[in-house]
């Protein structure tokens, strides 16, 4: 059942984004909703009645050296798409665990 | 340059399209708590940075702008891809406005009430972001 409310509100929160970066202008503004903290509302919310405040005070630690990571591979997007380098629909890592599904 | 709404862009989307990132939110959201479960708080935690929505939002933009070069009659264009760029441009900026919104859980989650932190950390995620974003063009 815990993972049922994890995949709903999950998808729920990370759809919600995705549709506000869909949606607003100009597409250097929308960019900032692909790091909006969707995984990091949802996983958290459930995270504190289960475990408690201070383990998802934890979490929330190590997701900062999470962002940095993203930081990079975000970075790297510029550089390799700008540079012509690969295509956006070559998969990277995050999108190969898609299995290769989306569009 | 002012931020404005495109309702117009969510017909473009296909029902398909929203269903894999439901399914893609939902799977990362299972996957970041079985990880946390099994490892513990301190590596599960890292995958609450993981990338969710950028890499299926720029996938998107990438091909909607090739289709709207290719119904013009110009089949090879660099568009998407400058697109898709621009887009990892303002997602970079998120980046850092998420380190700011993990500190600000990290510190204050254990003191005080969670709504209230969780909703000030968003808040604190989307004023950073804007300021950085408007920085940013001011620079250019």
């Amino acid at each position: 059942m815990e993972l049922v409310e994890r995949f709903l509100l999950g998808g729920l929160i990370v759809s919600a984004f995705a549709v506000v970066g869909e949606v607003v202008r100009p597409k250097s503004f929308a960019g900032l909703f692909g790091a909006a903290p969707s995984v990091a509302l949802a996983t958290p919310t459930l995270t504190l009645f289960t475990e408690g405040k201070h383990y998802a005070a934890l979490e929330a630690r190590s997701m900062i050296a999470g962002a940095f990571a993203f930081l990079g591979y975000t970075l790297a997007c510029v550089y390799f798409w700008g540079k012509g380098v690969f295509e956006p629909r070559q998969p990277p890592l995050p999108y190969s665990l898609s299995g290769g599904s989306l569009p | 340059m002012r931020i404005r709404f495109n309702l117009a862009a969510l017909k473009q989307i296909k029902w398909n399209e929203y269903l894999t990132r439901f399914l893609l939110g939902g799977a990362i959201t299972v996957i970041t708590g079985l990880i946390a479960k099994h490892f513990g708080p301190v590596v599960g935690g890292l995958f609450l940075a993981f990338p969710a929505i950028f890499p299926s939002g720029a996938t998107l933009i990438e091909k909607h702008e090739r289709e709207k070069k290719r119904r013009a009659g110009i089949a090879h264009t660099m568009r998407g891809r400058s697109a898709a760029a621009l887009d990892a441009r303002g997602a970079a900026l998120g980046t850092l406005a998420l380190a700011a919104f993990g500190a600000l859980i990290w510190q204050l989650l254990p003191l005080y009430n969670a709504v209230v932190i969780f909703t000030g950390a968003l808040a604190l995620w989307l004023a950073l972001a804007i300021l950085m974003w408007r920085i940013r063009k001011l620079l250019r």
